[in-house]
């Protein structure tokens, strides 16, 4: 139904060109809601960078005091100084790594949480266009990333810039010829760290994405193992194989190279810097504070060439995240298709906070009232000009192959997605003038895939209705056939269903989610493909219960299996998403057309499978 | 104990194992490695005679020769006013020490990458060769991990850790002799901090790893919840369940945040109280140095040559205490990857043989099941080459075991009575079994296709067709028209990446992939059934056109595709309960008979249900 997606729009490995300060400043508010560890981490990072900056200080003194005086006179209160830096630099340490964790891991919460809840008022064909994994990437791992960045990263950069303006001041005012030439190095560096660093990036990004293509290639020669050894064709995958392997191997080895030989040249730089200063060391050679402003300047040379990679570390991190952030904001920012007017949310309230009290009750009359209706992503008119007046308690099938777009009517039934002309009228009223909760809360949905949440059977049940009571729980389950074999089990309604239900037949995890719909107590049922994923005994069963629970409730019924829906009041058959037959069982037989060619192939089908059952 | 000590032995086995041809990488990366390690011990001493003898005034401490040279330059006064010299010797041995570090990164890169390559493809050949029954009983998910991440951390190991290890303790060694070498006082005074340090970084580690481990696990399940609703929007939509959604992510969220927030509060005592060890050895030698200085035991020089190696060491220190820890999961690595190389590999026999095949297949007293059932019980049939056996039978029945055997994805041991099968009067286990499969062109049940254009996948067994075999072949299986329709005809890419093909359309280019390899024996495993009946019929009319000389098998539940055949097998619980030709079958009045009369049977149902009104 949808068609393709467009690849580049999910491409995990691409980078974007330039620096975009608006994407940023947006993730900036989130920083703001946090002043309470903002502040102190700023504050704390500034004055440790000041005590570090200072520290060789210690060392000048010592040597222009005790060794050049050869005096150790006062070296008490001295020790008792150097401990009190020392202690200073030590709680610094704490505050900033605290902070820094609040302020990561809140930002990252906040959002996540910001996400979700945009995600939650999503409309469906936002999710049918999407890839959950992408989702998954953006909600959980972005967030991660980026907690991460605008707490460590700004903590970092603000450190590095403090420690490096305390460092020059310093310098210039011990030896302003001296700094000058150590400045001019640091510059050089600089310039060079970046230059590599974006270079390094971009090869990072080469080996990832031909890692993506390992491990697709690994998983598919797994998985189709039977096939591979049907074909005898192992040696040519293997060799297929081989030609990714020595790929990842070379992009590996070009993307390290470089790396090795960034830090030996990192290294180098701050040699040089060490160099530049004993070269100018003459200076100092009558002068009786020389040594000690020597040490200073030696200390200095070789701490201050990793706070300049560092920099250059945060600057390539920005352009790497951008990207993200930019999905991000884009996820934030997407309006959803389907939604209710502002007027609408005043008088009946939205999803998150419902005004039941403003609720009318609904009988069931479904009308459809010159729709026409094309899917987002499609390029033909599905619908046409269509109408049909569904009674309440009517049962209306809809049938065809797998695939063919049977979910249409039901999905502008239930208003999952509008029409793009003409209405949809519930009880005479068109639905966009009610809220989106209103309809929702009473349907009552049952999918092919039993979608079960892990929690215990009674949660389950209850997900349709957080209002019903235990004995309301006992009843539905009983309507759904479901409660013999419930109490069967160990724990009962308190069973664990295990993840997405891993621990039930898919039998049993169907007839749970049909008591789940049942305790809505929905006027609208709605049964999507319910039983082509059971087996035969179980199918019999939820035919059994499907007749029962329809009674007095209008009803879709999507299948493939006609047995299941000889009996409604209108049938409409379906292919490539247009409705190409429609009448009550007996009419479309009578017409000998395609739903006469599927009803005879099933029950073809069926009957052999009897006879084969009686041998 | 024992076991350990097996396990150790085999674990080295195996790095031994594949160490072989990469033996270079690694001793290039230990000889640079050292020599770069020595080099960088030069500098500080070159700081610190310059700051003594040339800076100060102090005689040079130097080896005989060396002293004597500088004498011959001019000793202090050349070197004063030519201090650039000191600093330029500083700048070259870094230039030197750069280039072996450089050397080193790369090896030890070479080495990781040469290993991975290796690991890669010892692991990806081995699997492909690995029996199917293996394939069968294994998680795809479970053995990716162990071809990426476990072969990750085995490299890791072997190129990182170690050689990191044996270098930190080298440098330690050299670092501590040199130190020593000058002051031994402040040499042990220093040499007490080193158990300090690292005992202090293996054990913290030990105890956030745990940590670590609780917030992975509780990120685990808010992936799940996050997962979980992303998947199944539809069912939270249809209940309106946003809010409680909302809720239940959002108490995932904060559970996870602070689990983190308390691991970080941890590594905020862990950084701090190294910082503090680290500062108190600064601190310490500062102002024991200074001392020793005062009194006359020590140069300044020496105490900044002292300093810049106790700083050389600091990082390195603490990274050794957290390396070993690591190290321990490299074990866990190596014997979840020895697993899968231990398993038992489908072999070629030199005693194979290779014979023409013409396509008599005779099936003799075969018996044959898994772990606890029996599938195929006393099967005996003949099929003469050319001749078409069609094969009915019920879900269960073992048609597709049957097909397997003669594929040789499972192996029959007649000594156990299980039987033989024999083509042409051989028997098929002395047939090379690749051999033997590039005869037999067999359609399986789900086809599997690769992502690769719709060429390429039909031309995977049969690398040197013509153009005109592979239309020919997707002519007859009516799925010619079809390609031409894509955008991009025979080159378009299907799979993930590229267009998804229908059932049907999949079906038909396996049957095609499996035409063009013009075997002599062809195989269908209920294949057709993908296929509307129209193009059933189609395809087997082109098929009887073309393949008159093949011997063909089909599994199949359509009468009309079974009317055709030569022989026709009715398979019932692993028994042939009928066998003949569509007339000597219906004489017997038994299941195929029934089966055939379905027909009937369906023209009676459609007369009650719509005669009585008149057709």
């Amino acid at each position: 139904m949808a068609s393709e997606i467009n690849q580049n729009n999910f491409d995990e490995y691409a980078l974007s060109n330039k620096f975009e300060f608006k994407e940023w400043k947006r993730m900036l508010v989130f920083l703001g809601n946090h002043k309470r560890y903002l502040i102190p981490l700023l504050i704390c990072t500034m004055i440790t960078a000041c005590v570090d900056a200072l520290i060789p200080y210690f060392s000048r003194y010592a040597f222009n005091n005790f060794v050049g005086g050869n005096t150790t006179q006062g070296i008490q209160w001295f020790i008792l100084l150097y401990a009190i830096a020392i202690l200073i630099q030590v709680t610094g340490t704490i505050i900033f790594i605290r902070n820094s964790m609040n302020l990561d891991l809140r930002v990252g919460k906040d959002l996540r949480n910001a996400c979700f809840e945009k995600l939650q008022r999503q409309s469906l064909s936002y999710f049918n266009v999407t890839p959950v994994g992408y989702l998954l990437s953006r909600v959980l791992n972005d967030t991660f990333s980026l907690g991460g960045m605008l707490a460590w990263g700004l903590a970092d950069t603000v450190w590095t810039v403090s420690y490096l303006i305390f460092c020059s001041v310093s310098m210039f005012i011990l030896n302003w010829k001296l700094a000058l030439l150590v400045m001019v190095v640091l510059v050089g560096a600089l310039v060079i760290c970046q230059l590599m660093e974006k270079n390094i990036l971009r090869l990072n990004r080469e080996v990832r994405r031909t890692n993506a293509k390992l491990t697709a290639s690994f998983n598919e020669d797994i998985t189709g193992a039977k096939t591979i050894k049907t074909l005898a064709v192992e040696d040519s995958v293997c060799h297929s194989f081989d030609k990714i392997n020595v790929e990842m191997r070379t992009k590996s080895l070009r993307a390290r190279r470089l790396r090795s030989v960034f830090q030996p040249i990192i290294l180098v730089l701050g040699t040089m810097i060490l160099a530049v200063v004993i070269s100018s060391g003459s200076g100092f050679a009558g002068d009786p504070e020389g040594l000690g402003t020597l040490a200073v300047f030696i200390a200095y040379a070789l701490s201050i060439i990793d706070p300049i990679s560092n920099i250059t570390d945060f600057a390539v991190d920005l352009i790497a995240l951008q990207v993200n952030v930019e999905r991000i904001n884009r996820l934030i920012d997407a309006e959803p298709l389907v939604k209710d007017r502002p007027e609408i949310v005043e008088k009946y309230g939205d999803i998150f906070e419902p005004k039941r009290e403003n609720w009318e009750p609904i009988k069931g009359d479904i009308e459809f009232d010159d729709v026409t209706f094309r899917y987002p992503d499609g390029n033909v008119d599905v619908l046409s000009h269509f109408n049909l007046k569904i009674k309440s308690g009517s049962c209306i099938a809809i049938v065809g192959e797998t695939g063919v777009g049977k979910s249409t009517l039901v999905n502008l039934a239930c208003r999952f997605f509008e029409p793009t002309e003409g209405q949809v009228l519930i009880d005479g009223v068109d639905y966009r003038e009610r809220s989106i909760n209103w309809l929702h809360s009473s349907i009552g949905y049952v999918l092919q895939q039993p979608h079960l949440f892990s929690g215990t059977i009674k949660e389950n049940i209850r997900y349709g209705n957080p209002d019903a009571t235990d004995e309301e729980i006992i009843e539905a389950a009983k309507v759904a056939c479901a409660h013999e074999f419930i109490s069967k089990l160990k724990d009962g309604y308190d069973s664990n269903v295990g993840e997405g239900g891993d621990l039930l037949s898919t039998g049993q995890k169907q007839l749970i989610s049909i008591a789940r719909a049942v305790v809505v107590n929905p006027r609208i049922f709605v049964l999507d493909e319910a039983t082509s994923s059971v087996d035969t005994e179980t199918e019999q069963l939820i035919s059994k219960v499907i007749s029962t629970v329809l009674e007095n409730r209008t009803s879709f019924i999507i299948a493939h299996r006609l047995s299941t829906i000889k009996h409604a009041d209108l049938i409409l058959m379906v292919d490539d998403g247009k409705i190409i037959e429609q009448g009550t069982h007996r009419q479309l037989l009578r017409k000998k057309g395609r739903y006469y060619a599927l009803y005879s192939r099933q029950f073809e089908n069926e009957e052999q499978g009897k006879i084969f059952a009686r041998t | 104990m024992k076991n350990k000590d097996i396990k150790k032995r085999g674990n080295f086995a195996f790095i031994m194992k594949i160490m072989r041809g990469n033996w270079r990488f690694f001793w290039v990366c230990v000889v640079t490695m050292a020599l770069s390690v020595c080099l960088s011990y030069i500098s500080p001493k070159i700081v610190g005679v310059t700051i003594d003898s040339v800076i100060g005034q102090m005689d040079f401490n130097l080896p005989q020769k060396l002293a004597d040279y500088v004498a011959q330059l001019g000793g202090r006064d050349f070197l004063l006013t030519h201090l650039f010299i000191c600093g330029l010797l500083v700048f070259a041995v870094a230039v030197f020490s750069a280039v072996f570090n450089y050397f080193r990164n790369y090896s030890g890169a070479q080495l990781a990458q040469h290993l991975s390559y290796k690991l890669r493809k010892m692991l990806f050949d081995h699997i492909q060769r690995l029996p199917f029954s293996w394939h069968k009983s294994i998680q795809t998910g479970d053995i990716m991990q162990r071809c990426s991440s476990d072969v990750d951390t085995v490299c890791n190991f072997v190129s990182g850790q170690f050689t990191d290890v044996v270098r930190i303790i080298f440098m330690l060694v050299i670092a501590y002799t040199l130190m020593f070498s000058i002051n031994t006082k402040l040499a042990l005074a220093c040499l007490v901090f080193v158990p300090i340090v690292i005992g202090y970084s293996g054990g913290f580690y030990g105890k956030i790893a745990k940590r670590f481990q609780l917030a992975d696990e509780a990120e685990g399940r808010m992936h799940a919840i996050a997962q979980e609703n992303f998947t199944g929007v539809r069912v939270v939509r249809a209940f309106g369940r946003e809010r409680q959604e909302l809720d239940r992510f959002k108490a995932g969220n904060a559970e996870f945040a602070d689990l983190w927030i308390k691991t970080g509060e941890l590594l905020g005592w862990y950084w701090s109280i190294g910082d503090l060890i680290s500062a108190s050895q600064t601190a310490m030698l500062l102002i024991y140095g200074t001392l020793l200085t005062v009194h006359g035991e020590m140069s300044p020089g020496e105490i900044i040559v002292f300093a810049m190696y106790g700083g050389m060491l600091a990082w390195p220190m603490r990274r050794l205490g957290r390396t070993l820890g690591e190290m321990s999961k490299a074990g866990v690595s190596i014997g979840r990857i020895s697993e899968i190389l231990s398993v038992k590999a489908e072999q070629d026999n030199d005693t194979d043989l290779f014979p023409e095949i013409k396509g008599d297949i005779k099936y003799e007293h075969v018996s044959f099941g898994f772990e606890n059932a029996e599938v195929l019980r006393d099967v005996s049939f003949e099929l003469k080459a050319g001749q078409t056996l069609a094969i009915l039978g019920g879900t269960g029945s073992g048609k597709s075991t049957l097909l397997h055997l003669l594929n040789r994805l499972y192996d029959l041991d007649e000594e156990k009575g299980q039987g033989k099968i024999t083509i042409d009067g051989t028997e098929i286990n002395k047939i090379n079994r690749r051999h033997l499969r590039r005869n037999i062109a067999m359609v399986l049940q789900e086809p599997f296709l690769f992502s690769d254009t719709i060429d390429n996948n039909l031309k995977l067994a049969a690398p040197d067709t013509t153009r005109d075999m592979i239309e020919s072949a997707t002519c007859t299986a009516e799925i010619h028209s079809s390609i031409l329709e894509f955008p991009e005809g025979y080159e378009t890419l299907i799979g993930e990446k590229g267009v998804t093909l229908s059932g049907g359309q999949r079906q038909r280019v396996a049957i095609a992939r499996a035409l063009v390899e013009d075997a002599p024996v062809l195989v269908f495993d209920d294949s057709l059934s993908a296929v509307d009946v129209e193009t059933d019929s189609k395809i087997r009319s082109a098929l009887k056109r073309r393949t008159k000389d093949t011997t063909t098998i089909i599994i199949s539940h359509r009468i009309s595709t079974l009317m055709d055949a030569d022989q026709i097998m009715v398979l019932s619980e692993g028994k042939i309960s009928e066998m003949g030709t569509h007339t000597e079958l219906l004489k017997l009045n038994g299941i195929y008979s029934s089966i055939f009369n379905i027909q009937s049977m369906f023209e009676e149902e459609m007369e009650t249900e719509v005669g009585a009104n008149g057709v």
